[in-house]
């Protein structure tokens, strides 16, 4: 097993350095320069002298494979750069924007799982019905939904009209503030679980082992937990397992929307000033996020289902 | 019959959104960029303005559909270069195998590891607002899917004995992959192109929500939500009707997607939804 995890982890090395070298090569052909958007802010960097001092701070000034060297070795020594803005090193402006991130993921999953899982199930067990029917379109519904304008409308109901809940911002701790983003975040995977475990279900209930479990007389409240549940239990566990990994990339502009303080409103903040260390950092960490989760899903699938072979 | 219904309720939005954006010079009854007037900002919709008004005084409705064009044109031109790309790429990896199956593989997981609405707004922040910039940013980030399927089959294609006849009478790669294999997988790729299309759609609205995508005045129904953000407790129509519009849009090519899908794979009918 543990060669398993350290070849999955060594497989996950090459697309991480692909993924550090498209973004890097996207990012040197900015035309406009960190410089031009600093004068856009109306701050004076015209005077030559002070151009050629930023050039060489940033080592701008550099050709572009030495920069990519540079950036690679500092990567090697997890140091992630300067950011253009702040000056403060690219972690420190990174790191307090993880938890949030990650909190505002499993909560939308949470509420993806307690609402999706038993639907998909109970509209399994009674294929075509109304109910199946009625799963079927909020499921469909689910996936066609913009999120962010779900968020919108949640504000203007549940906080400004009922005034339930805060309409926007992060404390830490707080259960309130975290309820509508991750509702709004938590819909699109909350649809997509209940067709996965619908479809699961039904595959299920038609294999053999369950007919003859049937057949023998095995009544039908524990033929659903014993046989079908369990079964099904591995292919829902995998789409939540991909669906967290995916879910800090699909956050950005749910957390713009609530304010929430996270990597997506980072990423989205740090494009419109055109701070590319920062931006860089901010995708490494999404991508990172989602190929560590991947596999930890591929581990525990091996360790769930015996069939899988390991090596 | 349920699954006709989706498909034929598809097929309407599919429509209704396509004639909106068509004739939208001849359906709105204001211009959608030039009619604005304080005077009558943030009116609520009545026989006059259906949808109301937004906060510069200009008509929802007009704006609705105009903002359709750049969402299909969007998603219709970005979708055909990430099926051109995906289809290109996964069936020359499947024919030829090799190195450039296994270069074309990692670059396929490459492209699935970077969440494609983060890879667009990345190329967005490099290209500059505007519609040409998205339907590359777009295009260019969304061909994964395209190519497992078109290289899978292509897979199961090579080996059947029609491929392998043509191959003996002495055509050529081009050829075989042209006449032979391409007619057989443009099935699936129709599939993913429909779903993608909606993607797209919802990516195009998002983009434009953050500010990346298309710039004001020129309405599009991401940065009509974004400006109708500031006025969602004066007017809340502003924000009510563009949404709509991105979902009825989404949902009718979704609907399309599965509708076609349970179509050409009747083995999947009992178990998708």
């Amino acid at each position: 097993m543990m060669r398993f995890i350290l070849r999955r982890t060594l497989q996950m090395i090459p697309t991480m350095l692909a993924v550090i070298l498209i973004i890097f090569v996207i990012f040197s052909v900015v035309p406009g320069s960190f410089i031009t958007s600093l004068m856009a802010e109306g701050r004076n960097a015209t005077n030559a002298q002070v151009l050629s001092h930023l050039n060489e701070q940033f080592g701008l000034d550099q050709p572009l494979l030495v920069r990519l060297w540079n950036y690679l070795w500092g990567l090697a020594h997890f140091d992630l750069g300067i950011s253009y803005r702040t000056r403060e090193p690219v972690w420190n402006v990174i790191e307090p924007r993880l938890w949030p991130s990650i909190k505002l993921a499993l909560s939308a999953m949470g509420f993806a799982a307690v609402v999706g899982i038993p639907l998909g199930f109970l509209a399994a067990l009674k294929p075509g019905s109304i109910f199946d029917s009625g799963t079927m379109v909020v499921a469909v519904s689910g996936l066609s939904l913009p999120e962010f304008w779900f968020g919108l409308l949640l504000m203007y109901v549940f906080a400004l009209t009922l005034g339930w809940l805060p309409s926007f911002g992060y404390q830490p701790g707080s259960i309130r503030h975290i309820i509508l983003p991750a509702i709004a975040l938590g819909v699109s995977p909350m649809a997509l679980l209940a067709r996965t475990t619908r479809a699961g279900v039904l595959d299920v209930m038609n294999a053999d082992f369950v007919r003859t479990a049937r057949a023998k007389g095995l009544a039908e409240p524990r033929l659903v937990r014993s046989h079908v549940a369990r079964n099904v239990l591995v292919l829902i566990l995998t789409t939540m397992g991909l669906q967290i990994g995916a879910l800090m990339g699909q956050a950005i502009v749910v957390e713009k929307l609530f304010s929430w303080p996270g990597i997506g409103s980072l990423l989205v903040d740090s494009v419109s000033v055109r701070d590319i260390p920062v931006v860089q950092g901010a995708v490494l960490v999404i991508v990172l996020w989602f190929l560590v989760i991947n596999m930890l899903v591929d581990v525990a699938y091996a360790l769930i289902d015996p069939r899988i072979k390991v090596g | 019959m349920g699954l006709r219904f989706n498909f034929v309720l598809g097929l309407v939005l599919v429509v209704l959104v396509l004639l909106g954006a068509l004739l939208a010079g001849h359906l709105a009854p204001f211009d959608p960029i030039m009619d604005a007037d304080l005077m009558s900002s943030e009116l609520p919709p009545d026989w006059e303005h259906w949808m109301g008004t937004d906060g510069q005084g200009r008509d929802v409705f007009s704006r609705v559909l105009y903002g359709a064009r750049v969402s299909l044109t969007v998603g219709l031109v970005s979708q055909l270069i990430n099926s051109v790309i995906g289809t290109a790429l996964g069936v020359s990896a499947g024919y030829f195998g090799g190195w450039w199956d296994d270069l074309v593989n990692g670059l396929t997981n490459v492209m699935l590891a970077i969440p494609s609405l983060v890879f667009a707004l990345a190329i967005m922040a490099v290209l500059g607002p505007g519609l040409p910039s998205l339907l590359i940013a777009l295009g260019l980030t969304n061909w994964s899917w395209t190519c497992r399927i078109a290289r899978s089959s292509t897979l199961s294609l090579k080996s059947q004995g029609f491929v392998q006849a043509a191959k003996t009478a002495g055509f050529g790669d081009l050829n075989i992959m042209r006449t032979q294999i391409l007619p057989n997988i443009l099935g699936p790729v129709l599939v993913i192109a429909t779903l993608g299309i909606g993607g797209a759609v919802l990516s195009e609205a998002a983009l434009s929500f953050l500010g990346v995508g298309i710039r004001p005045p020129q309405p599009s129904w991401g940065n009509m939500l974004s400006d109708a953000r500031e006025l969602i407790r004066t007017a809340p129509w502003a924000a009510i009707f563009p949404g709509l519009a991105i979902f009825a849009t989404v949902l009718g090519f979704n609907l399309l997607g599965d509708g076609l899908r349970d179509m050409l794979d009747p083995h999947m009918r009992t178990q998708r939804a």
